[in-house]
């Protein structure tokens, strides 16, 4: 399996939530880091990669975050105005505006069209060679296989016509795990999981992407060995509480419910990690990112989850 | 205050007639709404129905709600007296199946079975409905709506589908209205109509012909006439819909949890709402940590657990105790205070997260993070009645 930073198309995709977007964010950091040049695109403009970066909103032309790193947010109407500069070589380009708008309603019913447009613009800069990488920020699992299969179900649908030539130098790009990959960013937790699990059926199933890898994002660091546990148990019953009550005060309670509490969701977690990790093929990388108890936002944020991506791809 | 708070939530329920549960991916918002129609049937009473949209699979089973369309079941009372519940009304579960929900609206509004029958058969019509104007949203409206009108039930409390923003769903109606009443869909669809387009007359045309490919353009087009036939009754519907959204027996409850980006979507909601005239009931902070945590005595109780740890004579007979080593206890103090810092930033971030988030309805409620999944009625109880 090729690694991750070596592909040129990275889709970051997962479960409304579970913390994608700052993923996709650090996974471009670390491929900067790498030195190499990064574009990182988010799909459904609701702003949260530029707050990820701490530099505001995003516009379709790219905005240099720092040195390498690129971050651009999609949108219909500017993707098609490229695409008919590009590839129709339609003149009328400034009077765009309200064709858009009926293209984009048009786009809007006809399925895959506004997908096409968006996956169009992303393979075109992995064609172009105009990064080393592209991370997208990509719809959340429950959109996701209509993203990347829209070039397939637009060749179903269209029988001839500019879009659906198109949809094969596409496919090729899309097709080639070398260069594409799907990251699935999960949390430990019930749903996320499952969602996680029956989306990587659909992937396979359905597109022609390879599945990079799965992120489970937000993971409790354990706080007891499994003997530590059960000393902890221990401590629950009436007499040693007594006894440590006396020895400090009445509000060690609290603390010995917080560690409870924090124990029971890391028993929780781990079983729908190793849930995980038993319905995943075994070459498949499962990245593990810590829960940060931070009070940091943004950037600082997004550092640290890569510097975590670091250590697990080492 | 906060049984003061329960009291309002359940004041609430009993009031209104339709509950729309919203919020942000991944708070929750499913279970909330499961636990709060469990809740009103068993406090509040009457015929409680949930509309659900994706409930985790181990949930719907035990509710009873397995694979099936758009059917409602009712939740068996045993159920609940199994939960140690004596309910004093019924709960009824039901799924929301956007494309069984797309088929009932053709046929209830197509004018003739032709008709009906080629729309249903039309090749688009499956990619459409999956993707078209946001269709959950408006099906999951349509049906909140249908349901209330049947009179079949004193509370309807809907989970809203999974949004990439949440007013997809207050404008769905809206937005089909104007669809279908749009002079865009009539130019689209006109030239078809009376055969009298050329493509050089028409810029459109010219462009989305060489983009899109004639063919598929027509089928488009052929799909739009067909729909356009049933046109006065979606139209009357979604303006039904879009009335019953702002009608004094609607209410809106918000579910967030206290992390960064729920909690701004939770705000940029109650803002929206407001702009729209759409009441918001109440706000539901899920998976909330304990306030005791943020208190200082707290923080020196954790101090002296760390002190307390390395006192020999008390592990010792801590050790006695629990039948283990003093060094075991001696770890495992340690460990507990020295971590419990990490739970008071965590405590601390949702605290100034919750002053920032009071404001915006005139009930709040915190439920506090389960220790486990929710699988039952009982589970959905449990967690229930930190609401009402």
């Amino acid at each position: 399996m090729p690694g991750l930073l070596d592909r040129s198309l990275l889709f970051v995709t997962g479960k409304g939530g579970v913390g994608k977007t700052t993923v996709a964010a650090a996974v471009a950091e670390l491929a900067v880091q790498h030195g190499k040049r990064t574009l990182v695109c988010e799909m459904d403009a609701k702003g949260a990669l530029g707050t990820a970066f701490d530099v505001g909103a995003l516009q379709f032309a790219p905005t240099e975050v720092h040195s390498g790193l690129f971050a651009m947010t999609m949108n219909t109407e500017d993707s098609l105005r490229e695409y008919l500069r590009l590839f129709v070589r339609i003149p009328f380009v400034g009077r765009i505006g309200p064709l858009a708008r009926t293209f984009d309603f048009v786009a809007d019913a006809a399925p895959g069209v506004k997908e096409i447009l968006a996956l169009g613009k992303l393979c075109y800069e992995v064609r172009e060679r105009h990064y080393d990488l592209v991370v997208v920020d990509a719809e959340a699992s429950g959109h996701i296989v209509a993203q990347i299969g829209a070039p397939q179900a637009i060749r179903e649908l269209v029988q001839v016509g500019l879009v659906r030539d198109q949809t094969d130098w596409m496919i090729d790009i899309l097709g080639d795990p070398q260069r594409t990959g799907l990251l699935v960013v999960t949390t430990p937790e019930e749903m996320p999981v499952t969602e996680t699990t029956e989306l990587l059926a659909r992937v396979r199933a359905e597109t022609n992407v390879d599945v990079a890898g799965v992120i489970a994002n937000r993971v409790l660091p354990a706080l007891f060995s499994e003997r530590e546990a059960e000393v902890f148990q221990a401590l629950s019953d009436a007499a040693p509480q007594e006894a440590l009550r006396a020895a400090t005060s009445r509000q060690v309670a609290t603390v010995l419910g917080a560690a409870e509490l924090a124990e029971a969701r890391w028993r929780l977690g781990s079983q729908h990690l190793s849930r995980l990790r038993a319905a995943l093929p075994e070459e498949m990388p499962m990245l593990i990112v810590p829960e940060l108890f931070t009070k940091a936002s943004g950037r600082r944020v997004v550092v640290q989850v890569a510097e975590a991506l670091a250590a697990e791809l080492d | 205050m906060t049984a003061r708070a329960q009291a309002a939530v359940a004041e609430l329920l009993a009031a209104k007639e339709m509950v729309v549960v919203c919020g942000s991916g991944g708070t929750g918002k499913t279970t909330i709404a499961a636990a709060l129609g469990a809740r009103a049937a068993a406090v509040v009473g009457g015929r409680v129905l949930v509309l659900t949209v994706d409930p985790a699979r181990r949930l719907a089973t035990a509710l009873g709600i397995g694979a099936f369309g758009n059917t409602e079941v009712q939740v068996p009372a045993e159920a609940f007296t199994a939960a140690g519940v004596q309910p004093r009304g019924e709960m009824w579960v039901a799924m929301l199946d956007t494309k069984a929900g797309w088929d009932d609206l053709v046929r209830r509004h197509a004018p003739d079975a032709a008709l009906r029958d080629k729309v249903l058969a039309n090749p688009l019509y499956r990619n459409i409905t999956g993707r078209f104007v946001h269709s959950h949203d408006y099906i999951a409206m349509e049906r909140l709506q249908e349901l209330h009108a049947s009179g079949r039930y004193d509370l309807v409390i809907i989970d809203t589908p999974p949004s990439r923003n949440a007013l997809n769903l207050l404008d769905a109606p809206g937005r089909m209205r104007d669809f279908f009443g749009s002079r865009l869909l009539r130019w689209l669809t006109v030239p078809y109509r009376s055969r009298l387009f050329t493509l050089a007359s028409k810029p459109f045309y010219q462009v989305a012909d060489r983009v899109l490919g004639s063919r598929f353009l027509q089928d488009i087009a052929e799909f739009f006439i067909l729909f356009q036939a049933m046109e006065p009754g979606f139209v009357a519907r979604a303006k039904d819909v879009e009335r019953l959204l702002t009608d004094q027996r609607t209410t809106f409850v918000v579910v967030s949890t206290l992390e960064a980006a729920p909690a701004h979507e939770a705000h940029f909601l109650a803002d929206e709402l407001r702009a729209r005239r759409m009441p918001l009931g109440a706000l539901v902070l899920n998976r909330v940590l304990p306030a005791s945590i943020r208190q200082a005595a707290a923080a020196k109780a954790a101090q002296q657990l760390r002190d307390a740890s390395a006192d020999a004579t008390l592990t010792r007979h801590l050790g006695r105790l629990t039948a283990s080593t003093s060094d075991e206890v001696r770890d495992v103090l340690a460990e507990v205070a020295e971590r419990f810092p990490e739970t008071v930033v965590v405590a601390a971030r949702e605290a100034e997260r919750r002053r920032e988030l009071a404001a915006v309805a005139p009930i709040v409620v915190d439920v506090p993070t389960m220790r486990d999944d929710i699988n039952d009625l009982a589970g959905l109880l449990a967690l229930g009645s930190n609401l009402l």
